[in-house]
């Protein structure tokens, strides 16, 4: 987060906080001019939330709502502190207009586990600014003095006349009059935890009743008048081919074609696609089974994962490569006087973001304005590309956000505009491009494929007193071409991807700790690689993770012990230390560590995670049970994680979050593999790029910890300690030491010394 | 021109006798609550009841699915408030929601004709729906709740017995 405070734009001292009323309703909005980092226009006044003459208080939602339930969450922070009844909240999704931009990024994005943390003091203002509002337009009409009322369920209230009045009554009467300045709204004196009626409350979610009876919009379920569709077809290659020839004489023959169109893609987002258009997304897709298309393969064409294995080792092996993120003492000295080294590289696939919801957009021009409708997590950037591909200023594109059926970061790419954009251009008609789920997984913005190299050095006590780890992947933020987003050297010789390496920082006290990230060209160019839930401390852990574990043994002691030992909080790790060692503590204790007699073939392992940004961790622990069968294949009976959040928003999403990322942990552990060949993903489908599914699914307990901090995010950190605590309970199980994700039983085999 | 009764209404469309059903439902007819998830069978998002029988719409053709009724998750229940549907809410299952419609259509099958399942026939009926954000723990929870109400009601239980 830290970086990204740094974001051109925010500049709070320039907004007006301005309330009015009027019969149509009273609204919140926050006034100023800000530019957006991607690009995007001027800061006009925004609107929160309003409440209308019947009471209801309506929330406008910034943030992309992908099963998070962020928009749910935004909602109660403003409801807390208005004091408005929980049943009378009502959510709508923000369209791309600047005025709904993230109160702190200054931009429309939704990841990095960012919202709560990012929203929770502007929406509480904003909440907190219309209960004054309303309570002074109730003091007028109740004629009593404004400091002997109360504000709750929507009702103020005047306990000495007994007297009160609704919302709806406030809003009705006009009553409600107020601006609050920028220094106003900071003066606001917010709840304090202990006043908290909905913070802190599983209140159901608003979005949830939608979501079983078929009634929830995603993008997908866009319709417009005169709308066609649109089926892709698309080349053998990731990125790079341009279209040779294309033949529609036998295309044309079929009922309801209307047109072939090869995308001119300006933005690069794509290359070397062609739109098959048609009256019936049916019909459209025979017309792009008919469509012949050759293709020139471009550069890419002889890149496969092997490839980029070797091609990352090469440059690892280069001392001058990279950028380092963290240059703590003298590793090679320490290294050189250490008792004992290790040295390991540890990898993982590419992964496939694979939501449920394929991608797809709806584009129609009307009059000089491109309306696009989709569900994404990077509106700013993301109508930026799509007024590129048309050819317009970002001004004259509107986003109508919906539902996203999944986001996981794959949904923070604009990919999906182009082909709708240029489809409705060249056909002159609203076109809904629907991407088959082979589209989908061919042309993912994919988890890096990830090489890392470690080499540690332990003392005559085994100790740790020397760690050089270095990360070579493809740069998926710096594909963004947004330079706010990069992050300097701590030398300051250069700009390297933070989301690479996150988590590196770590909070072990380790005297002499460097760490490198170093992009790897070639698959920057092959594989356009996006943010995957959980992001770099989704590798990075990985190999710390597992490298600790390797020392802890090769020093004669218990892992968790080992790890212990090193969260003494001296230095820059006071505080965030104490608490991943309390989180690991917990996670221990919960699962019955060290205490529980495991049977021939089964172990424990333990993990912990400072994820996703060292400022702003959910520091978070895992202790994952497995039983290892002679075949390698392993099964996890249970995972035990204690993350710690600060502050609980909503206890049962939390649980819901930790509980999803968890699994999700386990699937990239065992489960998921994508692999590049011939510059090709060669998974298509759901038959060969395989997610967990429900008879894969261990138990799993979770312990949250809330210490009273500032909420931290939830819905990626327990993701990132699944698979390192995974692989540390395969070696206790039966000896074996996997370094490569996924785990595979033939790996486990191998490796095996106790059988 | 095929005739398709769905949600007890018959209705005429024009498709192609190959055409999937999933296409016709949502794009067509715009019931949008059957979802598209990977065209192949494998993810079960777009699962409706075919005569009773919980089927992939992406792998059903129109020309199979003439004259028999068909119920989509529309037609589940007339206030969405089958027990399924309130068990999702109670247990607060959904989250990006995109899948559910299908996993409350597959579930429907297994409490039509086992309204007491054990964990292992839960995960047996519901292994082919994919939920990414990986709700199953909730789903099984969901279904037991479901079917506990299902067996506490002597109407719905005795309606059940007679469908099955």
């Amino acid at each position: 987060m830290s970086k990204m405070e740094k974001l051109p734009g925010f500049d709070l001292d320039r907004r007006a906080f301005l309330v009015s009323a009027s019969a149509a309703g009273l609204t919140l909005s926050y006034a100023g001019t800000v530019e957006a980092a991607a690009g995007a226009a001027s800061f006009v006044p925004s609107v929160w939330y309003s409440i209308a003459p019947d009471g209801l208080v309506t929330v406008t939602c910034g943030k992309a709502e992908m099963g998070q339930h962020i928009s749910s969450a935004v909602a109660q922070m403003i409801a807390e502190e208005l004091g408005a009844r929980w049943k009378d909240m009502r959510l709508q999704l923000a369209s791309n207009d600047a005025k709904y931009n993230d109160p702190v990024l200054g931009v429309q994005i939704t990841g990095g586990s960012w919202s709560t943390m990012m929203n929770f003091d502007a929406m509480s203002r904003a909440g907190a600014a219309g209960r004054i509002a309303l309570a002074e337009g109730a003091a007028q009409s109740l004629k009593v003095p404004v400091e002997e009322l109360t504000v709750s369920d929507s009702m103020v209230r005047h306990k000495k006349s007994g007297k009160s009045i609704s919302f709806a009554e406030i809003v009705k009467s006009g009553a409600a009059k107020r601006s609050f300045s920028a220094d106003e709204l900071k003066a606001i004196k917010l709840k304090s935890p202990e006043q908290y009626i909905l913070i802190g409350k599983s209140v159901p979610q608003l979005d949830i009743p939608a979501k079983t009876n078929g009634t929830a919009k995603y993008g997908i379920d866009t319709f417009l008048p005169g709308m066609v569709y649109g089926k892709l077809v698309l080349p053998p290659i990731r990125y790079g081919a341009t279209v040779k020839t294309m033949d529609s004489a036998e295309a044309k023959k079929l009922p309801g074609f209307i047109d072939a169109v090869v995308l001119d893609d300006k933005t690069g987002s794509t290359t070397g696609w062609v739109v098959a258009v048609a009256d019936t997304y049916q019909n459209a897709r025979k017309a792009a089974a008919a469509l012949k298309v050759t293709w020139d393969k471009g550069p890419n064409a002889a890149v496969s994962s092997d490839t980029l294995f070797q091609e990352a080792r090469r440059l690892q092996g280069q001392g001058d490569s990279g950028f380092y993120f963290v240059k703590d003492g003298d590793v090679a000295g320490a290294l050189s006087s250490a008792a004992k080294t290790l040295e390991a590289e540890y990898t993982t696939n590419i992964n496939l973001h694979a939501p449920m919801e394929p991608m797809n957009a709806t584009a129609q021009k009307q009059g000089e304005i491109w309306h696009l409708y989709s569900g994404n997590q990077f509106a700013t950037r993301t109508c930026s590309l799509a007024a590129a591909a048309a050819g317009v200023d970002a001004k004259y594109v509107v986003m109508h956000q919906a539902y996203l059926g999944g986001g996981f970061g794959r949904r923070l790419d604009g990919d999906m505009m182009i082909p709708a954009v240029l489809a409705a251009k060249a056909v002159g008609k609203p076109v809904k491009v629907i991407y088959s789920r082979e589209d989908d997984m061919a042309m993912d913005f994919s988890r890096p494929l990830t090489y890392q190299k470690i080499r540690a050095g332990l003392n005559g006590n085994g100790a740790l007193v020397a760690m050089s780890h270095d990360v070579v992947c493809a740069w998926p933020t710096k594909r963004w071409g947004i330079d706010a987003f990069l992050t300097p050297s701590v030398d300051k010789k250069g700009a390297l991807d933070g989301f690479t390496v996150n988590g590196a920082d770590f909070f072990y006290t380790v005297p002499n700790h460097h760490v490198r990230a170093i992009e790897n060209e070639m698959a920057q160019k092959a594989t356009p690689s996006g943010q995957l839930r959980s992001v770099a401390p989704g590798w990075t852990f990985w190999a710390i993770e597992s490298m600790i574990d390797e020392l802890a043994h090769a020093a004669g002691k218990d892992p968790a012990q080992f790890r212990l030992a090193m969260l003494d909080g001296a230095g820059d790790n006071d505080g965030g230390a104490q608490r991943l060692r309390n989180a690991l503590l917990t996670a221990l204790g919960q699962s019955g560590y060290g205490a529980i007699k495991l049977p021939k073939g089964e172990g424990m392992g333990v993990a912990c995670v400072s994820s996703q940004e060292r400022k702003t961790a959910s520091m978070t622990a895992c202790v994952a049970h497995v039983a290892v069968a002679p075949s390698g294949a392993v099964k996890v009976k249970k995972l035990t994680i204690a993350s710690d959040v600060g502050t609980q928003v909503h206890p049962d999403n939390i649980r819901a979050q930790v509980e999803g990322g968890a699994l999700w942990g386990v699937s990239m552990a065992l489960y998921e593999k994508a692999t590049l060949k011939d510059g090709r993903i060669e998974q298509a489908n759901f038959t060969n790029y395989t997610p967990l599914r429900m008879s894969q699914m261990p138990e799993v307990e979770i312990t949250v910890i809330a210490n009273g901090q500032s909420p931290t995010g939830v819905g990626e950190p327990s993701v990132t300690v699944v698979a390192p605590a995974i692989a540390n309970a395969v070696y206790n199980a039966c000896g074996a030491r996997v370094r490569a994700l996924p785990i595979t039983a033939e790996a486990v085999k191998a490796g095996m010394t106790v059988t | 021109m095929a005739n398709l009764i769905i949600n007890g209404r018959t209705i005429s469309v024009e498709a192609a006798p190959d055409t999937p059903l999933l296409w016709v439902i949502r794009e067509q007819l715009q019931m949008t609550g059957t979802k598209f998830g990977c065209g192949v069978g494998m993810c079960g998002a777009c699962t409706v009841h075919l005569a009773g029988k919980a089927v992939r719409s992406c792998q059903t053709m129109v020309s199979a699915a003439e004259g028999k009724p068909i119920t989509t998750i529309e037609g589940l229940s007339a206030k969405g408030d089958h027990p399924l549907q309130k068990a999702w809410i109670a247990e607060q299952v959904p989250q990006c929601g995109y899948c559910q419609s299908g996993q409350i259509m597959q579930a429907a099958t297994l409490l039509a004709t086992n309204t007491d399942p054990t964990r292992e026939e839960i995960v047996a009926h519901m292994n082919g729906n994919l939920c990414r954000c990986m709700t199953y723990s909730r789903i099984q929870k969901a279904i037991v709740r479901a079917a506990a109400e299902i067996r506490a009601t002597p109407q719905t239980t005795a309606k059940t017995r007679s469908r099955a």
